[in-house]
């Protein structure tokens, strides 16, 4: 992880997207978002369908540009960067984990964990195996190292997933609804999973998530609504790892 | 993985072997169009030098003649032009048997040009036959052995005897020797029309596998051939061969140029079936272009459509750090793969071809129709071509699946 003196991982100013400028149907999805992300916070980002949450996260992560506002990502502006830098900046600096298709299924759980260091490096090597196969040992698929993703169940592929989010040591994780399509049990040790990370390497956590319940068990609860953000507050009674029984609403 | 391949090489080659069907399916049509190439160039060049050796096996590439002897018209063209109705009488002289003046020095001349390998002198006409009752027309043309025989392939055409000709001797072709009855060290009476006549001793009989050929071609020692046809110290012309036989036109140009004698190459005199080597060389041209053309379209449209089924993986490598020029690689990679493979097995089938056609078209005496020219450079320039194929169809494809947007490719 890059050291920066103020601890804050993301800082986002004044945030604007619109789809479809210039045409007819103009819509603006974000309307002027501003968010402090300090290290090691563990946030959930919820709110309905629509609110822009993913388009938020698409942005925070570098895959989109906004049509204004401010981007930090451990203190660096990413206003003047061109394609390759961003790239670079994003492959050092952010993970990500999707709902679906996350890993390429042509290569084995392994392979993929190693990819994001293998597109840098530009060829394999013995070390990125080591950190990939210490990953896979983490999220605790060592079995199933040498397996193609198709054959790992949904929940086995998320943590493949986390374990790749993490492989380049990155500042900030994002995740877009992760367990949105594991059933209760799954989801529940997903998330623990990263919750597990977050506390033994300090990474900083932002997840989208639909489930009230998984929310309750983050530091940090932001809500969108309509492009802005409705409330973001400290969430005093995080329920600790294994509390799966109680159900807050 | 291997650590000595890329990670565009690894990535690429994982795709492709996902998408097993595609992959086959197109490098087998790549295959099939290269190995029609491969087939149709080594049937077209090796037809093309059986037709060489055979033109050349009895001519040389060059004969240098003295100059004609211009018949003018009594009115001048101009006049011709204006009085349409009027016609000029024009009546080309016979040309009569000249020598070309100072051929020593037209030789020596000769022989310090580079690219000349080989300038004989010869003294040819017309003359007859004569054996008992039966005659024969026939062409004489004398020669120096030590230089016709460089120039020719005279020597591999003796069935018998030897192609050394002295002063006594004649040789003959084996129609000739048929029609007169006669074989080897047998004598003929040979008679030309300024009135030379000699008797000869048969030193060697000649198949040039061409019937005209064996009837009417006949050769004497150079100083008879003077003598017979009343040319005493003289070479009615001289015979050239160079390095490159097709650079003889070009040559033949400069030597005209610097000598003011009439020269002929044998392209010029061969005129039609150059136009037929090159309406050849035309056809093969357009086939290789559109054997390429739909080759390029087929590996074009595999990968559009594999960049389009896999847009989601796309976005997912530009999530994780892979930059677009390195999703632009991997997509031209595939396309320089599939033309490669393609190549490569064409090539292999092609030659397969060759081996079952030599099989098939032989002479009646089992010998093959034509020998095969068999260039392994060939095979080369297949892959190089095919490669280049590749990569350039995959170009659009792979400009494409760098430039999808991430953030659209992975919401899908
Ligand atoms: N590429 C696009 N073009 C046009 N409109 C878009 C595009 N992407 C998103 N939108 C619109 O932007 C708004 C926000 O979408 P976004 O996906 O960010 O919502 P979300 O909060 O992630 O929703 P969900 O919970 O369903 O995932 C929606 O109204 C959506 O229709
Ligand atoms: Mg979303």
């Amino acid at each position: 992880m890059a050291e920066y003196d103020d601890a804050i991982t993301l800082r986002l100013e004044g945030i604007r997207k619109a789809y479809g400028v210039g045409t007819p149907a103009e819509t603006e999805v974000l309307h002027g978002i501003d968010l402090i992300l300090k290290r090691g916070e563990f946030a959930a980002l919820i709110g309905p369908s629509g609110s822009g949450k993913s388009t938020l996260l698409n942005i925070i992560g570098l895959l989109d540009q906004p049509n204004q506002g401010k981007l930090f990502i451990t203190g660096q502006s990413t206003e003047l960067l061109k394609d390759i830098e961003l790239t670079r900046l994003r492959a050092s600096e952010i993970g990500f984990i999707f709902q679906f298709h996350n890993l390429l299924p042509a290569f084995t759980a392994l392979e993929n964990v190693m990819l994001p260091r293998l597109a840098e490096l530009g060829h394999p090597n013995e070390e990125m195996r080591l950190i990939a196969a210490e990953l896979i040992e983490k999220v605790g698929l060592t079995p199933w190292k040498e397996h193609k993703s198709n054959d790992l169940s949904g929940g086995q592929q998320q943590r493949v997933a986390i374990a790749r989010a993490l492989v380049m040591n990155p500042a900030l994780v994002l995740a877009d609804e992760p367990t949105g399509n594991l059933d209760t049990k799954s989801a529940d040790s997903v998330f623990d999973l990263m919750r597990e990370m977050n506390k033994t390497n300090g990474t900083t956590f932002l997840i989208v998530t639909h489930d009230p319940r998984l929310a309750q068990r983050c530091d940090r609860i932001i809500e969108m609504v309509d492009g802005n953000i409705a409330s973001d507050k400290e969430n005093l009674n995080v329920l600790k790892i294994g509390d799966n029984n109680t159900h807050i609403s | 993985m291997n650590p000595l391949f890329p990670f565009e090489w690894i990535v690429a080659t994982r795709f492709m072997r996902e998408g097993r069907m595609q992959t086959l399916l197109i490098i087998g049509g790549v295959a099939l169009g290269v190995s029609v190439i491969v087939f149709i160039s080594a049937l077209i060049s090796g037809l093309q030098s059986n037709l060489f050796r055979r033109t050349l096996d009895f001519q040389a590439q060059i004969v240098i003649l003295p100059p004609e002897e211009i018949a003018r018209p009594l009115r001048g063209l101009n006049y011709q032009k204006a009085n349409k109705q009027e016609s000029v009488l024009v009546q080309a002289r016979a040309q009569r048997l000249r020598s070309i003046d100072q051929w020593q020095k037209v030789r020596d001349q000769l022989l310090l040009m580079k690219n000349v390998t080989v300038v004989a002198p010869v003294v040819s006409g017309a003359g007859f036959v004569i054996r008992a009752d039966a005659n024969r027309a026939i062409t004489l043309t004398g020669i120096e052995p030590e230089n016709y025989l460089r120039l020719i392939a005279l020597k591999d055409k003796i069935i018998a005897g030897s192609a050394n000709v002295t002063s006594s001797d004649i040789l003959v072709g084996i129609e000739l020797a048929k029609d007169m009855g006669v074989s080897m060290g047998d004598k003929l009476t040979l008679r030309t029309a300024s009135g030379g006549t000699a008797t000869l001793m048969i030193s060697g009989i000649f198949d040039f596998g061409n019937k005209g050929q064996n009837q009417r071609a006949v050769y004497v020692a150079f100083r008879t051939a003077q003598s017979l046809l009343n040319l005493a110290g003289g070479a009615s012309s001289l015979e050239v061969n160079v390095a490159d036989p097709f650079s003889a036109e070009n040559i033949a140009q400069d030597i005209q140029a610097q000598t003011g004698l009439k020269v002929e190459s044998w392209i010029a005199t061969n005129a039609q079936f150059f136009s037929a080597l090159a309406a050849q060389s035309m056809s093969n041209t357009i086939i290789r272009f559109f054997v390429g053309l739909t080759a390029a379209l087929g590996i074009a449209s595999v990968l559009v459509v594999s960049v389009v089924q896999k847009s989601k993986e796309i976005g997912l490598l530009r999530a994780t750090g892979t930059s677009r020029q390195q999703v632009l690689r991997i997509f031209l990679l595939q396309g320089a793969l599939m033309g490669l493979m393609g190549s490569i097995v064409g090539s292999l089938m092609g030659w397969g071809f060759l081996m079952l056609w030599r099989g098939i078209a032989k002479n009646a005496d089992g010998t093959p129709l034509f020998v095969i020219n068999f260039d392994p450079m060939l095979f080369l320039y297949a892959a190089l071509g095919a490669t280049l194929v590749g990569t350039l169809a995959a170009m659009f494809p792979a400009l494409r699946a760098a430039r999808l947007d991430p953030a659209v490719a992975i919401r899908g």
